[in-house]
């Protein structure tokens, strides 16, 4: 039956049809749909990983047992999760395995803009690259087969517009191939004399690899007018196709490493000029260089950002649709936290304290943004920690005394707890923030070790954070809500200035969740608002200055009384308080 | 036929996707190739967002691109705004005439922009406006924004109002279907 489905979710069916029995992820924007959908089907085992090297390590276990298993990680997931990668690619699998990796062109919702590619030729384990959904089906199963084919885990390389499209697929039926685990020390045990001799066989698949990627199905070559012959993939290929149909002729390549190096050079044979059409760095470019072609294409296409239809007829010289604008500038709209963001409090308090803040990866990102302004630094997933111990230790007393970090719940547990145990290790006179919302936030709403649910939302265990804090060697662990700026003010200065490693962990649900009840709206009794604007400094949505007085959108307010404790003129009222 | 673009845009949270998904049935089940790319992620948290709902014989790209849409669906005001430049010369902008401040009106360093309707139009935009928020509470509940948009969206496409039932009722849960349905009505008749 043919019908519309997201490019994440015509993976998950994929994995599913080809008899994928185990899978676990971490969540990442753009790749988490993927584990999502699939965990919808009851005969396969799902779950959320604490990270995607576990996710990753726990994938190769089952594949170890015999059974096709599954990991899906975003793009800077692959950096955490490289180190089993490039040593998964020496010892190979058992039933097949497949990982996917989600790039983020334009960094949607990205601390950078990597191109994963260079993993796949760097780690030499075989990528693939569809560029819809039908081809995000196929190249999934397509994957586990050239997986087991040629003894390799397979890389799958989606990006935004891929993962996050809906084209048209036809759904197939389920097959499970079953293998047994048999012991060879020689090819998983990968110490120094095993892995001398496994290092040539991965040379080996790799001249293998190349001649599948010539004649195999996973590239082709659509000839039309020969004047341009365009080498592209993913999602490019579709922008080329909106913009020259037939009028051109494309190599289309949907195994992104290794390249078809035959393929290439009669190919460009066929045409009259050649560029490559690709996002981000310039991997296939370089690559028919490397053989010897004439090409073009970073120098005529940028690699900072995505594509688009109009970008491309633009570079090589085709005409492209305009449009109009009005002529005053407009106010942007970037992303903001939400009315009721447990956050908000506790950064209004660290702005008000005038404190240093280290920041990490997750919704409360959104506490650098104006009017709360109050993080300096976010690199990657658990480094507020540890950059804290580095700022504390060159700073001295006076940054002890006003630094701190955040990181939120689920981070935490993907790699903050290394990042505490150097805290605790090495006597690091550390503030650490935990802000626990009870889920992970960004990716919309997976479940995490500290939640106690499961992928399904099932009951599951749950990590208690102070306990585990307290067993790492922090003495002095505070749990406070963030609902409550006296209480926040109160122990971040007294955490700040103890003499010795601390935690505060603020706790409170995302107030998005559908278990955490909204109390009704508050509203401002005109007579009573001063118009001194205090309000506004917690930089909520929900309120805004109208004719100089403060104004609550009843339609976004969820009641959590942040507001109420800024303003020293009573004039939030909930129902029913209101002075007539 | 040459591809067909509709944009969807509004703020993060307003509820877009039931429209795309909706659209996306009516048009599958109308006989076009469809594609149609939605954002997820970071921008969901109140931000602008934008889905490209593209249809026809043949689509190529999931996106639509400056000067392409045919019609420009909008949740929001300053939205519709916002998007003017994806509008083709003769294109219809459908829009809600819901004003929802973004941060820099909030914080006070920016003024929410006026008379946007009529400025678009002076670009020569034709633009339907109207109070979807009164039209979804008269219907029964202010969430149903979209279905009033939808309706009125109706207007400009030659689909059967069939068609357009069969994809309320496959895409809208069966206790909110009556609410749905009358929502498209009211903007429909709007």
């Amino acid at each position: 039956m043919k019908q519309l489905m997201l490019g994440n979710k015509a993976v998950a069916r994929g994995l599913y049809e080809a008899g994928c029995c185990f899978a676990s992820s971490y969540p990442g924007t753009p790749s988490t749909e993927v584990t999502e959908e699939l965990a919808k089907y009851d005969d396969v085992y799902c779950e959320w990983a604490p990270n995607e090297k576990v996710a990753m390590e726990a994938a190769f276990g089952a594949s170890l047992a015999g059974r096709r298993s599954f990991c899906a990680m975003k793009h800077v997931g692959l950096n955490v999760a490289a180190d089993p990668l490039y040593t998964m690619s020496y010892t190979g699998v058992n039933a097949g395995m497949v990982i996917v990796v989600a790039d983020d062109a334009g960094m949607h919702s990205s601390q950078n803009e990597q191109d994963s590619r260079h993993h796949a030729i760097a780690s030499k384990v075989p990528m693939l690259e569809p560029s819809d959904s039908a081809e995000a089906l196929e190249f999934t199963k397509l994957a586990y087969e050239i997986s087991e084919k040629f003894d390799t885990p397979v890389l799958l390389k989606m990006c935004t517009r891929v993962a996050h499209s809906q084209s048209v697929v036809e759904t197939g039926t389920r097959q499970v191939p079953v293998k047994d685990y048999e012991k060879n020390i020689a090819k998983y045990v990968m110490m120094p004399g095993n892995a001398k001799k496994r290092h040539p066989v991965v040379e080996e698949r790799t001249k293998a690899l190349k001649e599948y990627a010539e004649s195999g199905p996973v590239n082709r070559v659509e000839m039309g007018g020969t004047a341009l012959g365009i080498i592209t993939s993913s999602t490019s290929y579709q922008y080329v196709r909106e913009v020259f149909g037939d009028t051109v002729s494309i190599l289309k390549i949907g195994m992104a490493n290794p390249l078809p190096d035959k393929l290439i050079c009669d190919f460009a044979k066929k045409v009259e000029k050649l560029v490559v059409v690709e996002e981000l760095d310039p991997i296939m470019e370089d690559h028919c260089r490397s053989l010897g072609l004439t090409v073009s294409g970073k120098d005529l296409l940028p690699v900072c950002g995505e594509f688009s239809q109009n970008l491309i007829a633009s570079a090589l010289g085709k005409p492209a649709a305009k449009g109009r604008a009005l002529d005053e500038t407009l106010p942007m709209r970037p992303p903001v936290m939400c009315p009721g963001c447990p956050h908000r409090g506790l950064f209004y308090t660290l702005k008000k304290l005038g404190c240093t803040v280290l920041g990490d990866i997750g919704c409360y990102t959104l506490g650098a943004v104006a009017p709360l302004g109050s993080m300096e630094m976010t690199l990657c997933m658990g480094a507020s920690i540890s950059a804290l111990h580095g700022f504390n230790t060159i700073g001295g007393a006076d940054s002890e005394g006003r630094t701190v970090c955040v990181i939120g719940d689920s981070t935490f547990m993907h790699s903050g707890m290394t990042g505490l145990a150097n805290v605790a290790y090495n006597q690091s006179n550390s503030t650490v923030i935990i802000l626990d919302n009870s889920i992970t936030g960004m990716t919309g709403h997976q479940q995490n070790p500290t939640t106690g649910y499961n992928i399904k939302g099932d009951p599951a265990g749950k990590i208690d954070l102070e306990a585990l804090c307290r067993s790492m060697g922090i003495n002095r662990v505070t749990v406070v809500d963030p609902y409550n700026l006296a209480e926040c003010e109160a122990a971040v200065k007294e955490e700040l200035s103890a003499a010795e490693p601390s935690v505060i962990i603020s706790r409170r649900p995302c107030a998005l969740l559908k278990y955490v009840k909204r109390k009704p709206p508050l509203h401002v009794s005109p007579d009573k608002c001063k118009s001194c604007k205090s309000c506004m400094k917690i930089g909520c949505p929900a309120i805004s200055m109208k004719n100089g007085k403060a104004r609550v959108d009843a339609t976004l307010c969820v009641g959590c009384g942040v507001c109420t404790q800024m303003c020293k003129f009573d004039a939030f009222c909930s129902d029913g308080k209101e002075e007539a | 036929m040459d591809t067909k673009n509709i944009m969807i845009v509004g703020v993060g949270g307003q509820g877009s996707l039931l429209a795309s998904k909706l659209l996306g049935y009516l048009l599958l089940n109308e006989g076009y190739d469809v594609k149609v790319s939605e954002v997820h992620g970071m921008s969901q948290r109140g931000g602008s967002v934008v889905t490209y709902v593209r249809y026809g014989d043949n689509v190529a790209s999931p996106v639509i691109d400056e000067g392409e849409a045919d019609c420009i669906v909008s949740f929001e005001l300053l939205e519709a705004a916002r998007w003017l430049p994806y509008l083709k010369e003769d294109g219809q902008i459908v829009t809600n005439i819901q004003q929802i401040d973004p941060m820099p009106v909030v914080t006070g360093a920016m003024e929410y922009p006026e008379n946007l309707v009529e400025k678009m139009r002076e670009k020569g935009a034709k633009v339907d406006a109207m109070d979807c928020v009164a039209l979804a509470e008269q219907a029964g509940t202010v969430k149903a924004v979209n279905l009033v948009l939808l309706g009125r969206l109706s207007h400009y496409f030659d689909f059967p109002d069939e068609a357009w039932q069969n994809a309320i009722k496959a895409c809208v849960p069966e206790k909110f279907l009556k609410i749905n349905q009358t929502a498209f009505e009211l903007g429909k008749n709007a």
